[in-house]
């Protein structure tokens, strides 16, 4: 009974993102194959699946890298993000996470958020641009919430792996998204700098909708709201950790066959 | 001692030194070789267009060539009507043109000729930019494309000999706004425009790139794709960036033309447009003050080589450009630098607890 409501709850609130019947194709092959997904406000969802299932190229439809050939994605009720660039398509509120951290490593920490702030970034804005008080409280913000304090005038290629990744979610973050969207953002961490992640995580869901492209499964069964399994471009299911590991048809998929009890913990 | 010499290697302080070097010296060398220091004092000014846009921006034009060519051959035109007697240059007597075609005729006044010089090739850049950047051309695919529109223009400006001059180019000049081109007061006069432009053109790009614009262009170098995935529309800043270097080497080619007295296809063609990078690279690139100082010298070597030994020196700058490559490919800059941090590390020794940050890094990949 409780657990209606609380559902009754969810369902209230507006959706973020919607995906329908999503197909991405290269060539003859389809990466994603009628996708339906949908995210609603201030939700950390974990999207897993096997190797090829389309998690990544999911990630890169909605942020304008790949063209999708078929379906929908509307974006906060209304935005259509079919037709907008990949700059438009952030100016809208949709921020990116690549899977290897991807910054400035010639520029400062502080450098790195100043650029990705969220502020008028056409050519003359910028070219005429100062920096306030403002920004800088700001940046400072961040680099507190991302455990960057020290580093703020470090040249970011010095920075160790675990750094980059924090970094690179502060610069997604500094424009101030509605949708964080992280691909494998604990990949090559350690055990220490995971827990820090994910903590990060809740803390900025507080701020955002946030989908996580995962493979460690201690991470997912941590941190996991909602949980959408994809296998071969396809929605296998969704739902909470509890579900989905009840589910046969994801164990098929992970195991290979059915039943295996040991391989199913491990899941 | 450490300490002030690797103040003294600071970035600003070098550039006011080398001023003040280019400011005294034609008071202790002839009139001969202060006008040749001025053509060098050109090609600085060029190339520190090119380093905001390869150095910084990473965007590597082996064409600026053709917006050095605009430049100069506007001015030339410009100086050709200023010194003819009758209604059109000789040139185009000789090929049977009686009447000033309108491209001509637009620079016939001094001022529209100086502004044209800078914005024809600006815009002229922005347009040809617009679209390669547009269609994401880049890397080596868009430097491809420079050399052919090099090739392009020299071949157009050939072949058009009613107009351009052909292969001889546009020469004969014999005054400049009024003044005598012969006169040794003139000559040290447009010597000291040109000091006057480099410093203007090289403090305006130094607060460039020390702005948040600035850093967005080392971004664009480093990180092209995060930094359009930040909300930036990347294709319009080089654009802006290419037209930036496009209007300073039409400056450039300027100021050459007045101090030369000639401008021909050959001058600004593929070999040109290649030699101006190598400045870069030699004097080490993202850096401004470095290809400053890398254009002057490979510039004053080659004089010296082709006077002394003219056979040499092709292999002389061969060898230059390999040796940097392998043992600097920071070029000149990287020595300075590490003169510099070996002074940093006395200081701080001396200095014990104080931590030294570098953090405006030179940043060259």
């Amino acid at each position: 009974m409780k657990k209606n409501v609380k559902r009754v709850q969810k369902e209230k609130k507006p959706i973020i993102l919607q995906s329908d019947k999503l197909s991405v194709r290269f060539g003859g092959f389809y990466a994603i194959k009628e996708f339906d997904f949908s995210i609603p406000h201030g939700e950390l969802h974990f999207l897993i699946g096997p190797n090829g299932a389309g998690k990544t190229t999911f990630l890169d439809a909605v942020c304008g890298k790949t063209k999708y050939s078929e379906g929908t994605l509307t974006f906060n009720g209304t935005t259509n993000l079919a037709k907008l660039k990949e700059y438009e398509i952030v100016r809208e509120g949709i921020g990116r996470k690549f899977q290897a951290p991807s910054i400035f490593p010639f520029l400062t920490v502080f450098d790195n958020l100043e650029l990705a702030m969220k502020q008028d970034k056409r050519v003359f804005p910028i070219l005429f641009s100062k920096m306030k008080d403002s920004d800088k409280a700001k940046i400072d913000d961040m680099l507190s919430l991302i455990g960057l304090k020290e580093q703020k005038n470090v040249v970011a290629k010095t920075l160790s792996h675990g750094q980059k990744q924090w970094l690179e979610i502060g610069m997604v973050m500094m424009q101030e998204p509605d949708l964080l969207m992280l691909d494998e953002p604990i990949a090559g961490m350690t055990e220490e700098e995971e827990e820090k992640t994910g903590e990060l995580l809740l803390e900025l869901k507080k701020r955002c909708s946030i989908i996580v492209v995962e493979h460690d499964m201690d991470f997912v069964r941590k941190f996991a709201e909602k949980v959408t399994v994809m296998h071969g471009g396809q929605l296998l299911c969704d739902g909470t950790m509890e579900e989905i590991q009840r589910n046969e048809r994801v164990m098929e998929v992970y195991l290979g066959k059915k039943g295996d009890q040991a391989n199913a913990k491990a899941l | 001692m450490q300490t002030i010499s690797a103040r003294l290697l600071e970035r600003k302080w070098l550039f006011l030194a080398l001023i003040i070097i280019l400011l005294i010296l034609p008071f202790f060398i002839s009139d001969f070789r202060t006008n040749l220091l001025g053509r060098y004092i050109a090609f600085a000014i060029l190339v520190i267009g090119l380093d905001l846009l390869w150095g910084y921006t990473g965007v590597l034009s082996l064409g600026h060539g053709i917006f050095f060519g605009l430049g100069a051959y506007i001015m030339a035109m410009h100086l050709s009507m200023e010194s003819m007697t009758g209604a059109v240059p000789d040139f185009m007597t000789w090929n049977g043109i009686t009447e000033l075609p309108w491209f001509w005729a637009i620079f016939s006044n001094a001022i529209s000729a100086i502004i044209g010089a800078i914005m024809v090739p600006m815009i002229i850049a922005s347009i040809l930019s617009f679209f390669i950047f547009r269609n994401r051309i880049r890397d080596v695919y868009f430097t491809i494309l420079t050399q052919a529109l090099v090739l392009v223009t020299t071949t157009l400006i050939v072949s058009q000999q009613s107009f351009t001059g052909g292969t001889n180019g546009i020469t004969g000049f014999s005054t400049i706004f009024g003044y005598s081109l012969s006169s040794p007061a003139t000559q040290k006069g447009l010597y000291y425009i040109s000091v006057g432009s480099l410093i203007v053109v090289f403090l305006i790009c130094s607060i460039l790139v020390n702005s948040r614009f600035g850093k967005t262009l080392i971004a664009i170098r480093d990180g092209e794709n995060r930094l359009r995935f930040s909300g930036y529309d990347t294709s319009m800043f080089k654009v802006l960036i290419f037209s930036l270097s496009a209007g300073i080497a039409g400056l450039a080619g300027m100021l050459f033309v007045m101090q030369v007295g000639i401008i021909s296809p050959t001058m600004i063609g593929i070999i040109p447009s290649i030699e101006m990078i190598l400045w870069v690279a030699i004097g080490g690139r993202g850096t401004l003050i470095g290809p400053v100082i890398g254009a002057i010298l490979t510039n004053s070597a080659k004089t010296f080589f082709s006077e002394s030994y003219p056979d040499f020196w092709l292999y002389f700058l061969g060898l230059v450009f390999v040796i940097i490559v392998i043992f600097l490919p920071g070029g000149l800059m990287s020595l300075v630098d590490k003169v510099k941090r070996r002074g940093g590390k006395h200081e701080k020794k001396r200095k014990e607890g104080t931590e030294r940050k570098e953090t405006n890094h030179s940043a060259v990949g």
